[in-house]
């Protein structure tokens, strides 16, 4: 019997976007169910009872909800390209960074591009991004010559963070500071699985514009 | 390949997130030193362990640390996967949803629980309404198994388990019985009492309440 595998997102989300970049990786053939979130669909209600959002991952009629989750379900469910580490101690890790950009940095971010880069919340984000900054010390990713979890947890940093830049006019990932970051983000993006499951850059330039540019 | 070598655990008593790996330590039957941590006086050793949080609960494995209790209960069940029981299944749909409860507790109970001793009048009842809604999705997520990992202790189990000893504490301030409201549950809280793992490892339930009442007085200033 054949996969079956949709995935029920917006385009310009950046946590749907983590999904269809490990999906990329693992070369796995999939629907994509694009869904209204100013109307949602029966069937993510069904899917996603608990917190109604996108993007969830239904594999043959059974759904996965949360996007870190879904990228370890990937992992484990089909063979190829190796997401997570395999060493305990080494995934661990992973996860631990994948949480801290969750849990620590996009908040912070969200509120320093809210904030139309306000110094406060600038100085905070900077905080956290130090960490990351350090923790990519003599590597290319933060899987090392590859790709891995905690990059696809950190696509927000890698695009969406240049875009609201571009459409708010503020400065937050300073070149000076976090060189290496920034180098990061380069590579990150132009990966061909990556590339793939990006929006066009103007969707997220419209987003921040419309949602916190200036009248 | 010699896997308990030297496991230290570093807590603090009170701590929900601590007692989760207590629990996974005696479930699984490994030994490890405890080193009790004064949250209000951190040591040096815990910022060279955690340095981008400074929290605890810390496992110390061969001088390795591992962060982030969920982090840890998955560490433990694979390095000690000879050992019973297992917390997650084999079955990767299986193991995803027990991550999503796991994580679904872990990201909202006990910030929802702190408005109930920490908060005043409206914001009370908005924690104990949050509250009752996190632990009526998860008595229907329970259904009618013995435990969220079916005959035994699984992740999720683990994960809420630490909360029963402050439901107290919430019933207390927030003026509700968590008996009348989710029975299903509390059924299942005294379940997991009765395994030795959990009564050796939950803090008393009314050392808690005067620990809080403390805290409310000389450091929320409440």
């Amino acid at each position: 019997m054949a996969d079956v595998v949709k995935l029920y997102g917006v385009a310009g989300s950046p946590f749907v976007c983590r999904v269809k970049i490990a999906l990329n990786l693992k070369e796995i053939k999939h629907e994509f169910v694009v869904e209204d979130l100013s109307n949602k669909s029966a069937d993510l209600i069904k899917y996603n009872p608990v917190h109604k959002k996108v993007p969830v991952l239904v594999h043959n009629g059974n759904p996965i909800s949360e996007s870190l989750v879904i990228i370890e379900y990937i992992d484990e469910a089909w063979k190829g390209v190796p997401i997570l580490p395999q060493n305990a101690y080494e995934k661990a890790k992973a996860r631990f960074w994948a949480k801290f950009i969750d849990d620590k940095c996009q908040p912070a971010l969200f509120k320093a591009i809210a904030s139309h880069g306000q110094e406060e919340a600038v100085a905070e984000v900077h905080e956290q991004l130090q960490f990351l900054e350090n923790e990519l010390e003599g590597k290319k990713f933060f899987g090392g010559d590859n790709i891995n979890l905690v990059d696809i947890s950190a696509t927000f940093i890698a695009y969406w963070v240049g875009a609201a830049e571009e459409a708010l006019g503020i400065k937050i990932l300073i070149k000076d500071k976090f060189p290496k970051l920034i180098e990061w983000s380069d590579n990150y993006v132009n990966c061909q699985v990556v590339k793939d499951g990006l929006p066009p850059r103007e969707t997220p330039v419209a987003f921040f514009k419309k949602r916190f540019g200036k009248a | 390949m010699m896997n308990d070598e030297e496991v230290i655990l570093v807590n603090f008593w009170s701590s929900p997130f601590g007692c989760r790996v207590k629990i996974a330590m005696e479930e699984k039957g490994i030994p490890y030193k405890y080193i009790e941590e004064d949250l209000f006086n951190k040591s040096s050793f815990l910022s060279a362990i955690n340095p981008v949080h400074k929290k605890v609960p810390v496992l110390v494995h061969n001088h390795k640390p591992i962060c982030e209790s969920l982090n840890i209960l998955e560490y433990v069940d694979e390095i000690w996967s000879d050992r019973s029981p297992r917390f997650l299944a084999s079955d990767p749909h299986q193991r995803a949803q027990a991550r999503f409860w796991a994580n679904f507790i872990d990201r909202e109970l006990y910030e929802a629980s702190q408005k109930i001793y920490i908060g005043k009048g409206e914001e009370q009842v908005v924690g104990k309404n949050e509250v009752l809604r996190i632990l009526k999705l998860v008595e229907g997520e329970l259904g009618d198994k013995p435990f969220f990992g079916g005959d035994n202790l699984g992740l999720v189990d683990i994960t809420l388990v630490p909360f029963y000893s402050r439901f107290y504490t919430w019933e207390t301030f927030g003026k509700f019985s968590i008996e009348e409201e989710c029975p299903g549950l509390m059924a299942w809280a005294k379940r997991c009492m009765q395994k030795e793992s959990v009564a050796k490892s939950l803090p008393d339930p009314l050392k808690i309440y005067n620990f809080i009442l403390e805290l409310n007085k000389y450091y929320y200033k409440k």
